[in-house]
């Protein structure tokens, strides 16, 4: 295999199981990869050489051992995964892309954590964000940004944007990535792959740093959409350390896959294709519907009256979880201590200290819209709005069985261009927090590219629980040439 | 203007941050932007709606949810977690005094 060749789920069982390489070897392929690629991308923050070496010699030696009684191996065995800095690792600094967890080092793992390491995978490090999830462009790290691996100059999404240049660029094979407003699809609709937000409750949180509680979501970032579906099997489920996870049985992804689109009803909402859309995003994206449709999906218009109401909805909500859950860095635990003689005084200098402008800025709004005299003006008229979301989303799912929109309203921008507006990089995640504040699945998968050659998001969403639908949607599209229309 | 400078320092205040005189007043314009930008739900009409509190797991109709078995299991990672602390004294994190003899 070439330096530059691209490794899938499937590639890896092949090649292992034929003795084409080991476990160790194609380990130690992804660290030289990421060595030769890193300094120019910025995707990873940290490496997690001993223990990734320690895995793949135990794969190695199931290997050695099983394949003479022909015992199936575990479904990740062997394969190089990334996982973004907000999720935790035991032993494996996890900064959450800030300097106040600069040094802080996780005694757990996160639950996607143990269970991908379970199933076999080799977990390579952890991929660089915005400064706890926070930003759509990467640029919040205070690691320094991501560089798109396809156009260098522009931003890679975000926030999970190293875990998402990390795939694109072929330095892991998979990723586990955050979304919260966006912060999956968007980055994969910017590099060119596929990025799934599950149901909220489908994916355990616990290991997950905390910024929006009702909201965060844990999912991957993929090469296809079959990995995509084997990492969903393995990450999904309920989890007794989290109590917002349900016991929904998970069915059979890969089944879900197979099933012809035949009768399907995909609607497609006029609200998302309006004012603000870029017209090459837009074209392209209907060009997918028309594939679907080819497929032998039916297309139904539809009315989601509350669409423009979403990021407004969603910086009132999602800040104001934040300023309470980012309450706890105080220097006291762990993290950052900025030492004084008084302790309210300690707090403040550490926090000062520790966090980003972003951060600071978003722990501000969500500070002013709980506090006393705002909170019914605007936590409270947001969570009656957030009701009215959700309502758009169960009325639609009444008449149709998946839901298809851009992902995001332009392709990958440029480096420093929306640094100095907050506002307009809000707006970047306007067809991406809809279904965040349903709580609903979705997917972006790559549809084509502009002249320019930058990569375009079709986003599919689903009802609640029914990933099965909206990958096997994702994987008909892909399978008929939808990635490259 | 939907946000003073005032607003800006007892926010500040109640966030724990120090914020310097540069950023008081960068916050102060850019939390004014978001906010005008925010105000556009006052234009839905509201009263009728019930906010909603979770995405899932909507409360039954007795307004109990269902809780799980409240049963011990042993963590033991006191130690691990008390060496991530800047400064502890087993089995303490300590902080600055806070009360005066």
């Amino acid at each position: 295999m070439s330096a530059t060749s691209t490794w899938t789920i499937s590639g890896v069982r092949d090649a292992l199981r034929t003795k084409e390489i080991s476990a160790r070897e194609l380990t130690k392929d992804f660290f030289a990869r990421i060595e030769n690629r890193n300094r120019e991308l910025n995707a990873f923050l940290a490496l997690s050489i001993d223990r990734a070496y320690a895995q793949a010699d135990r794969i190695d030696a199931i290997i050695a051992t099983k394949s003479a009684k022909g015992d199936p191996l575990p479904p990740l065995a062997g394969v190089p995964i990334a996982v973004k800095d907000v999720i935790s690792t035991r032993d494996v600094t996890t900064t959450c892309g800030s300097k106040i967890l600069e040094t802080y080092v996780p005694p757990y793992d996160a639950t996607a954590v143990e269970r991908l390491e379970r199933a076999g995978a080799v977990i390579l490090g952890k991929t660089n964000c915005d400064e706890f999830a926070m930003g759509s462009s990467n640029e919040n790290s205070a690691y320094g940004p991501v560089r798109n691996p396809v156009a260098l100059d522009r931003v890679p999404g975000g926030s999970s944007g190293g875990s998402a240049a990390a795939v694109a660029a072929g330095l892991a094979v998979a990723a586990l990535g955050t979304d919260t407003g966006g912060s999956i699809r968007q980055p994969g609709a910017c590099c060119g792959i596929p990025g799934m937000m599950p149901t909220y409750g489908r994916v355990s949180r616990y290991g997950l740093i905390a910024f929006a509680s009702s909201l965060d979501r844990i999912g991957p970032l993929t090469q296809n959409v079959t990995d995509a579906s084997v990492l969903m099997a393995i990450i999904a489920g309920h989890d007794p350390n989290d109590s917002t996870s349900a016991a929904v049985p998970v069915p059979d992804y890969g089944a879900a896959l197979e099933s012809p689109l035949q009768g399907i009803r995909i609607g497609v909402p006029e609200d998302y294709f309006g004012e603000g859309l870029d017209p090459e995003v837009r074209e392209k994206v209907l060009a997918g519907i028309s594939l679907l449709e080819k497929l032998g999906a039916k297309r139904i218009p539809l009315h989601m009256p509350h669409t423009d109401y979403a990021i407004a909805t969603y910086y009132i909500v999602a800040t104001a979880e934040a300023s309470s859950n980012l309450a706890r860095y105080d220097g006291v635990r762990y993290g950052l201590r900025v030492p004084s003689t008084s302790l309210r005084d300690m707090y403040k200098k550490t926090r000062e200290r520790g966090f980003g402008p972003e951060v600071k800025r978003r722990i501000m709004l969500g500070t002013y819209v709980l506090s006393a005299g705002y909170y019914e003006a605007y936590y409270l008229r947001a969570q009656k709005v957030r009701s009215l979301i959700a309502r758009d989303f169960a009325d639609a799912f009444q008449r149709v069985d998946a839901i298809i929109t851009p992902t995001a309203p332009t392709p990958a921008f440029r480096l420093g261009e929306k640094t100095a507006d907050p506002l307009q990089m809000y707006l970047a995640d306007i067809y991406t927090v809809t279904g965040s504040l349903a709580g609903v699945p979705g997917i972006s998968v790559p549809c084509g590219k502009t002249k320019a050659g930058l990569p375009i998001g079709m986003q599919i969403f689903g009802p609640h629980f029914e990933e099965g639908r909206v990958l096997q949607l994702a994987g008909a599209f892909e399978k008929a040439g939808g990635f490259t229309i | 203007m939907k946000i003073s400078r005032e607003d800006v320092l007892r926010v500040a205040e109640l966030a724990h941050l120090e914020l310097t005189p540069e950023e008081i007043e960068l916050y102060r314009g850019q939390l004014d932007e978001i906010l005008s930008y925010i105000g556009k739900l006052e234009k839905l009409d509201v009263s009728n709606v019930e906010p909603m509190a979770q995405v899932l797991f909507p409360a039954p109709a007795d307004g109990h949810p269902e809780l799980r078995d409240d049963t011990l299991v042993p963590c033991d990672i006191a130690d691990a977690v008390l060496t991530q602390a800047a400064d502890a004294a087993k089995p303490f994190f300590r902080v600055p005094r806070v009360i005066e003899r």
